[in-house]
């Protein structure tokens, strides 16, 4: 096991180099720069600007010079946002991402897990067919909809929360965890539904019923823990997506997030600022997947990650 | 059950986590006042935190920077007006009025200006504002050290142009502390447009001592120190920088805002819905697509005036079909029903324009092509001849491209002219929209650009800030436009200091750039925007300058008002009866 954990986690190593190249070069292509403006440069300014980072370089010294700077985790000053480095960006901006997608995540999860394990207990009834189908419009209604009309009832109609903004206060992250959580809850559902009906067929479900277990020992003690595992290994890459923040509830919500760095960091060439992004995502996302392996081996018995070959 | 509790621990953990992190910025800037402010302003501050007037203006996109000589755009400029101020200053109607300095004197041939300080100026720790201050700002924002990027408005100081290339050294700027309290900036030409660029961030004074102790940091809360009517209490990034009233202020006495919050707001729905939950009291901007909601709706809180910007079409003139062809040129200018642009099309109540400088421009005349007299029937049959003239035809139609940069708006309005010139002239015009930045790269190489959107608000109050952009060496003259005449007469401009002779060769430039017609102008730009009605003190103006400082709640007279209105009602109701 813990062999198995350090190969994984050496082989983040070479995944990362390749990302930190590919978005270094995709970024690059594009055309146009950070100093680009509806106003004119004079060109020494432009070239002032340019020395002033590096960029006056070629690309290939640029890229190595960026390597060498990633391995002291350290981003570079943001060209957009010109008081802060992309560490300082990130470091405001993330605990307020993490915040509002754990909070989200965990609403989904267990309002998904609870609308699912109900909807297969009550399969083919009405209860079954008014989850299922309130999951589908869940799903399938964007949360660009579903966020302004919720500002809309519940901020300007009835004022009983704000309309947006961040303070660290309860009542502006209800509507954004809600909104977040919503097509999470409704997908969560789908899964939880369809895994636990899956297990209640099982033979070793039909054994302890046959024991005469009362049914609800029944769905705790050994049906719940096998119908979440497809679940965790949604939750995974689902979390690692929610805690990096999402453009759409930033915008319409005014929270300070990193979701819109990366949009906005392309949108007017921030190279550091995307850059930082980037390589930030792909550590999360990489954590979370060798977290989501390590829960699963833990959940199911029948994984081993052995150490052949 | 209890493992699959256990296995979101480390969810819970890192919510927990994030609660105490995030705490920490909060508690931070609470205690920021006792950092920079002196014992007795900070208890005062302490004792009327429960009752402060507070302003919550909405102000668009994060600002890029606080550093004054960093700045660009409007978020920053709007912050930056109420930090700072500069030796001159503008009135709720935007005419210059003293700032940091009391008064000036201009030499006779108007290239020396004397600054004289006010004696009673004072920065946000109690320092008092000197001549050297001045003096240390304009160097620093000269200096290419600092790369600042609207360097450009020192350009008319003497030598600027050298110190900003770094081929002189930055105490050779044409700016001299005579004494304590007395600045003199000398000019390479008499530049009647100085004062007005005097209020613009990049001149500045900045706080030498703390700028040196704190480094690339000196803009932020706890650090910054600044001599305007309000300083910086916090400032969460992309979410708000809030101000504190500057007790040293020498004119705090007539400040009635003690604190501003300006609200990133990148969205503008997002800024509707906040303005109406009553979380804003001011907006940058309304949504285009709920403009005419919001006319029928909250007519009495929408505002929308002219703006110092112009709206026009470019032509790439150093490519066919557009090279050496007036002809052509005019008669696309002349198939635009502009009318039916600002009347149907944007509708929010622009002005339509025949000219490059927008109306409203103080002391410069109208300078408009005689076909805007016209009717449109007229223009467009004058259209058909010269499209002929210029050897085009039904059989041979001109076929264009019309670029502009991803926007509803630019889109609508692209698709307007598109279809008018179709009508008019027959033109098979495409639509290709782009990303700004490629947009940007585009019209500035030159090479694939033919009709192109574009538009230039103005950096300081007057016609030259439109006509410069297009010298033939201009930097964004992406039309290629050259003509030697044209140049003449703005190197003439530049020296001339008698204001009518000035005026004139102005309007005679703006003639000659009408006559080549290298753009289509479309309309004049206005600001729209929501203002809560108990809050006053702002004027129209064309710069759209609001400082915090002039604005004030009518709270306390709010209720005799309401009291009066309601006895009036009362009073009209038993004459009724």
């Amino acid at each position: 096991m813990l062999k198995y954990s350090l190969r994984r986690l050496l082989w983040a190593v070479p995944t990362l180099v390749l990302l930190i190249t590919l978005a270094f070069f995709m970024m690059r292509v594009a055309p146009g720069g950070p100093f680009d403006s509806e106003k004119s440069l004079p060109p020494e300014i432009e070239a002032n600007l340019n020395a002033k980072y590096h960029l006056d370089e070629p690309l290939v010294q640029q890229y190595f010079r960026y390597l060498g700077q990633i391995l002291h985790l350290d981003f570079g000053p943001s060209f957009s946002y010109k008081d802060w480095t992309v560490n300082e960006l990130i470091a405001d901006g993330f605990p307020v991402s993490l915040t509002i997608g754990s909070l989200a995540m965990l609403l989904a999860f267990f309002a998904g897990t609870s609308i699912g394990t109900l909807a297969a207990l009550r399969q083919n009834t009405a209860v079954d067919y008014g989850a299922m189908g309130t999951a589908m419009i869940g799903i399938s209604i964007p949360n660009f909809v579903v966020a302004p009309l919720l500002i809309l009832l519940v901020a300007v109609y009835a004022g009983w929360l704000p309309a947006g903004g961040w303070d660290w206060s309860w009542q502006r992250m209800v509507l954004p965890v809600i909104t977040l959580a919503l097509p999470m809850i409704a997908y969560i559902a789908r899964l939880m539904r369809g895994s636990m009906i899956e297990v209640l067929h099982s033979n070793f479900i039909r054994t302890a019923r046959a024991k005469g277990l009362p049914e609800t020992t029944v769905i705790r003690r050994h049906a719940l823990k096998p119908a979440l595992l497809p679940v965790i290994s949604f939750m995974g890459p689902a979390t690692a997506g929610l805690i990096t923040g999402s453009v759409v509830i930033e915008r319409i919500f005014a929270i300070p997030g990193i979701g819109s760095y990366f949009v906005q960091g392309a949108m007017n060439r921030d190279y550091t600022l995307v850059m930082g992004v980037v390589v930030f995502y792909g550590i999360l996302i990489i954590l979370f997947n060798f977290l989501v392996d390590l829960i699963y081996a833990w959940f199911n018995p029948r994984i081993r990650y052995e150490d052949h070959g | 059950m209890r493992t699959c509790w256990v296995s979101l621990l480390f969810l819970l953990l890192a919510a927990c986590d994030v609660g105490r992190h995030g705490d920490t910025p909060v508690d931070a800037a609470a205690l920021a006042p006792t950092t920079d402010a002196a014992p007795a302003a900070n208890d005062s501050l302490r004792r009327d935190e429960g009752v402060l007037t507070t302003l919550n203006r909405g102000n668009g996109q994060e600002p890029q920077t606080l550093d004054p000589h960093l700045a660009s755009g409007v978020p920053a400029s709007n912050i930056l007006r109420d930090l700072f101020e500069g030796l001159t200053g503008e009135s709720p109607d935007g005419r210059i009025i003293p700032g940091a300095a009391q008064r000036w004197n201009i030499s006779h041939d108007g290239t020396v200006y004397t600054f004289h300080l006010r004696r009673d100026a004072r920065w946000s720790n109690g320092d008092p504002v000197t001549g050297a201050d001045f003096v240390f700002g304009l160097q620093r924002s000269a200096d290419p050290e600092t790369a600042s990027s609207y360097v450009h408005v020192l350009a008319p100081i003497q030598n600027a142009e050298a110190v900003i290339s770094g081929e002189m050294p930055v105490t050779e700027l044409g700016v001299h502390a005579l004494d304590t309290y007395t600045v003199q900036i000398t000019l390479n030409a008499p530049t009647p447009y100085f004062l007005g660029l005097l209020t613009h961030s990049s001149t500045y004074p900045v706080h030498q001592a703390s700028l040196q102790a704190a480094g690339r940091d000196f803009s932020k809360p706890g650090n910054l120190v600044s001599n305007g009517a309000y300083r910086l209490q916090d400032w969460v990034v992309r979410s708000q920088v809030s101000l504190l009233k500057n007790p040293y202020y020498w004119d705090a006495d007539n400040v009635a805002i003690d604190k501003v919050v300006y609200h990133a707001i990148e969205d503008q729905s997002a800024e509707l819905k906040r303005y109406r939950s009553g979380e804003l009291d001011w907006t940058e901007e309304v949504p285009n697509n709920l403009f005419r909601w919001i006319q029928e709706h909250m007519a009495d809180q929408l505002v929308v005036t002219p703006w110092l910007g112009s709206y026009y079409f470019g032509f790439n003139l150093t490519k066919e079909p557009f090279i050496d062809s007036p002809d052509l040129r005019r008669a696309l200018a002349l198939a635009i029903d502009r009318e039916i642009i600002t009347g149907k099309v944007t509708q929010f109540g622009e002005q339509p324009a025949f000219s490059l400088v927008p109306p409203g421009m103080p002391d410069y005349p109208r300078s408009v092509p005689e076909w805007a007299e016209w009717d449109q029937a007229r223009r467009e049959e004058e259209a058909r001849r010269l499209y002929q003239n210029a050897g085009y035809s039904s059989e041979a139609p001109l076929r264009v491209e019309i670029r502009y940069n991803t926007s509803e708006n630019h889109k609508k309005i692209a698709l307007a002219i598109a279809s008018m010139w179709k009508q008019v002239l027959g033109v098979e015009a495409g639509l290709v929209n782009e990303e700004w930045k490629v947009f940007l790269q585009n019209r500035e190489q030159k090479s694939v650009t033919q009709v192109f959107r574009a538009g230039w608000i103005g950096d300081y109050n007057d016609a030259f800030s439109f006509l410069e952009l297009f010298h033939s060496s201009h930097g964004r003259n992406d039309f290629g436009y050259s003509n030697p005449v044209y140049d003449r007469l703005l190197a003439d401009i530049a020296k001339e200091r008698i204001p009518i002779r000035r005026r004139r060769l102005m309007a005679a430039a703006e003639q000659i750039l009408l006559q080549d017609q290298p753009i289509i102008p479309i309309y004049a730009y206005v600001t729209k925007r929501l203002v809560k009605p108990q809050l006053k003190g702002w004027e129209n103006n064309i710069m759209d300058h609001h400082y915090s400082k002039h604005l004030y709640f009518e709270t306390q007279t709010d209720e005799p008002a309401d009291s009066s209105e309601t006895l009036d009602e009362a009073g009209g109701d038993a004459a009724g009866r």
